[in-house]
């Protein structure tokens, strides 16, 4: 029933194909977060979608569907009718690290999806208990190595950010911690700052007042420059660790099939809103790498997807850890 | 002490600006109304409404945000008693004794005290956060993993003891409830458990789904079978205000519920959940005649009432002075406030003063424009049981849709609400009671995910229980009360108790 109401309406958007196309937006868009409302992606994307819907003169409604690390609303979109009017905000999860973890996604984050943009990258940092007893992150590295699994890395549940991130720190660092899972950032960092575990990594954006206010202590940033929100954490290649170079990035895509003009145009609203003061202003707050011009084309957003899947993957494998 | 009446000044100087006393009354008004809409819950309400705070400096949109989060508390319990739907896990509680009291053409005086013992609750709970947040914060920081698992075993005691009938099954649909939490992907492997294949399931049973069908579907169903019986409930509403003799009855149970509530509030973990919970079965254990529980007794809303508001609030405070979110709704004010532009943390005080006692204060101005909205109200909802049934349940129906809808904009979460209607209806024509089974589920997800952290961090260790003193001092509190319960000569009189 469901493919057949599919292929009418896919009809009907032909058979209106060049009207539809000029007037487009003509309705709102609705943009899919495929994580609850309130979460550093659903913040990073109302803020996009608010200009973006200035210069578009039609509202882009945001509809959390979260579930399944985010696959489910990723799943939704790749399935929905490609006319412009359903995209949705991928991230470094849902488009580089899921085809690993689940091995019966629905959907191929390199083929379903026309790339439509980058938005922003949350810098990941390397954060451990305030009493923990190292003063940089080479002496972090050292003792969490001595100390094998005696020590306790927890994370935000399987497949989450602050879990693959840890993962490729632990790769390449050569660390074997014990692994303690919380449903959420939340629940991970009350018990980071009571003590109860030894070190997370994580997304500035939950992190940075706890380091301002002294709960917890951060030993590097994994990008190539500081971040203004905390000057005086070094980044991992002043801190020795060079290698570890790892963000959140949030970007946009709609479905296969969706009309080139369509996405330019969406591309277009997309870059205006990143070159607008005050939303700039409003994402570099949360912490928020934006990127360059280069980067803020289509093409760099569907490169990028590869390298990303290519990354992840034997990371992943190599853990041995499985969503769903 | 000077400096906190400087610093409540400043609050009620900010929040009594008219656009704030504006922005709280339409937060207040929006939340009271989702509250009584059976479903639609502050979570859904609150990420719809974000765009519409852009607008707005951060004060008034959180001043707002956070009037539509207590106001829904104060609705919910409207629907609990009207027609018996808990819409959140904290109004699970007063479904059992404020549906009765409406059954016995108290509507009135059950939605009365429930108002009156909400806003002592806030009144209370505003001044313990400004006077209390910070070192109170300290305290909450002594529960690791393994003290919130031995609380959740002390919750599981109470339901033991809360239950009505018989024992047997109350244990049985405990443990139904802890084995239906265990549905979706396992925490540490990531492995997909009891879910059959299913997609929908990957991320467990969610709570609205579960709650609406059993309860709320459920008993829509259980009414169709005999419309005559409730009949006679229509005719009569009674009194809107409580008696003097049913105030005098109620305000050691307030005041109990709303200390026990606070604390539980506090704790970071949705230890809110309990407070409701424990002020019943506290009421329950000290009344002279429990035989009157699950009858209407107006201690057993007016206690968890209290107490359900209380920790409502007081879950403002590990929000506000460390920044950590305890609840989904604590989560989605993290987010509003991000939005803003202020991230939550620990130096929101000293950064933001204005904004952190501006909604302290707004609190106890919002706690009064509730109490003001709902008594007169009280008259309109109680009306609301004179709609004729064919129209009622119908419309009913469709709430319960549209909010389970909202949730997650699911189609299957609906359909996953009509099943567990017919299995609740199954349940309530056997004699099982569907409260122990809620308890049971929202206890089970935490309990679990507590054990397995605290055992991971133990290396495996179950005397980890024991040896931290904190958690050894909860199991002990548990062991008695299950002693009490079950020992022998104290066993007659609960079967006197709990047999109807």
């Amino acid at each position: 029933m469901r493919t057949i109401l599919t292929a009418l309406s896919v009809a009907a958007a032909f058979a209106a194909g060049p009207a539809m196309a000029q007037a487009y937006p003509n309705k709102p868009i609705t943009m899919i977060v495929p994580f609850a409302a309130g979460g550093p992606t659903d913040v990073i994307a109302r803020i996009a979608a608010d200009n973006m819907s200035k210069t578009l003169g039609q509202q882009i409604v945001i509809e959390n569907v979260a579930g399944a690390g985010g696959t489910t609303g990723s799943t939704r979109t790749a399935q929905s009718v490609p006319d412009g009017y359903t995209i949705m905000m991928g991230h470094m999860g849902t488009h580089g690290a899921a085809p690993a973890l689940y091995p019966n996604l629905k959907y191929d984050p390199t083929k379903d999806f026309e790339p439509i943009g980058m938005v922003a990258g949350t810098p990941i940092l390397i954060v451990a208990k305030k009493t923990f007893p190292a003063k940089d992150l080479k002496e972090f590295l050292a003792k969490a190595k001595a100390d094998g699994d005696k020590i306790n890395e927890a994370h935000a549940g399987i497949g989450s950010v602050s879990h693959t991130t840890c993962l490729l720190l632990n790769a390449q660092a050569g660390l074997k911690p014990t692994q303690v899972p919380y449903k959420g950032t939340g629940p991970a960092l009350n018990d980071l700052v009571s003590g109860q575990v030894d070190f997370m990594c994580d997304q500035i954006v939950n992190l940075v007042e706890q380091i301002k206010g002294g709960n917890i202590k951060a030993y590097a940033i994994a990008t190539p420059e500081r971040s203004p929100a905390l000057p005086d954490v070094p980044t991992t290649k002043e801190a020795g660790l060079p290698e570890y170079q790892v963000s959140a990035w949030n970007a946009m895509f709609a479905p296969k099939g969706t009309p080139k003009d369509i996405t330019a145009k969406l591309n277009d609203a997309l870059q205006k809103a990143l070159a607008d003061e005050n939303t700039r202003k409003r994402l570099l707050e949360l912490g928020a790498v934006l990127p360059d011009k280069a980067g803020q084309t289509q093409d760099a957003l569907g490169t990028f997807v590869g390298q990303e899947v290519a990354r992840w993957t034997p990371v992943i494998k190599a853990s041995g850890a499985v969503g769903q | 002490m000077e400096q906190l009446i400087d610093n409540l000044a400043l609050g009620f100087g900010t929040a009594l600006s008219l656009k704030n006393l504006a922005l709280c009354f339409l937060g207040c008004m929006v939340g009271t109304l989702i509250g009584v809409l059976p479903g639609v819950g502050p979570i859904a309400t609150i990420a719809m409404l974000l765009p519409i705070t852009f607008g707005i400096d951060p004060t008034g949109a959180l001043i707002m945000l956070a009037g539509i989060y207590y106001g829904a508390q104060y609705g919910g319990s409207t629907t609990a008693i009207l027609v018996n739907i808990p819409g959140e896990a904290t109004s699970v509680v007063t479904v059992l004794d404020g549906h009765q009291m409406a059954r016995q053409g108290r509507a009135g005086v059950a939605l009365g005290i429930a108002a009156i013992g909400s806003f002592i609750a806030g009144c209370v709970a505003t001044v313990v956060i400004a006077a209390l947040g910070e070192p109170l914060t300290k305290l909450a920081m002594l529960f690791g993993p393994a003290e919130y698992f031995s609380l959740m075993v002390m919750g599981l005691v109470f339901a033991v003891v809360l239950a009505r009938g018989s024992l047997p099954k109350a244990i049985a649909m405990i443990v139904l409830g802890l084995l239906l939490s265990t549905v979706g992907t396992d925490l540490e492997t990531g492995q997909e458990r009891l879910t059959f294949g299913v997609a929908e399931l990957s991320d467990g049973v969610d709570f609205a789904v579960l709650a609406m069908g059993i309860f709320g579907f459920a008993e829509i169903i259980r009414n169709l079978e005999n419309p005559e019986a409730r009949d006679v409930v229509r005719g009569k509403i009674g009194p809107l205000l409580p008696s003097w003799a049913d105030f005098k009855q109620s305000i050691a149970p307030i005041a109990r519920g709303t200390g026990l509530g606070a604390i539980l509030g506090i704790l970071p973990g949705n230890g809110a959940v309990l407070g409701p919970f424990a002020s019943y079965t506290l009421e329950k254990k000290i009344a002279k005649d429990p035989s009157r529980f699950g009858r209407g007794a107006i201690e057993g809303v007016a206690g968890p009432e209290a107490a359900n508001n209380a920790g409502a609030q007081t879950a403002f405070i590990p929000l506000l002075t460390l920044g950590i979110p305890p609840n989904a709704v604590m989560a989605l004010m993290v987010g509003a406030m991000t939005i803003h532009g202020i991230i939550p943390g620990p130096q929101v005080v000293t950064k933001n003063p204005q904004l952190f006692w501006g909604m302290i204060a707004s609190m106890w101005i919002g706690n009064l424009m509730l109490l003001i909205i709902n008594l007169p109200l009280v008259g309109l909802w109680v009306r609301l049981l004179k709609v004729p049934y064919s129209l009622l349940y119908p419309a009913i129906l469709l709430f319960c849709c549209i909010g389970i809808y909202s949730i997650n904009n699911s189609t299957s979460d609906v359909l996953f609400t009509a099943f567990f209607g017919l299995v609740g209806y199954a349940l309530i024509k056997f004699g099982y009671e569907p409260a122990p089974l809620l308890l049971g589920f929202v206890l089970g997800k935490l309990m679990e995910e507590k054990l397995r952290q605290a055992l991971i961090l133990s290396r495996g260790s179950f005397m980890t229980f024991v040896e931290r003193p904190v958690s050894a001092g909860l199991l002990l509190v548990a062991a008695v009360m299950l002693a009490i319960a079950l020992l022998p000569s104290i066993r007659k009189s609960r079967d006197e108790v709990f047999t109807e």
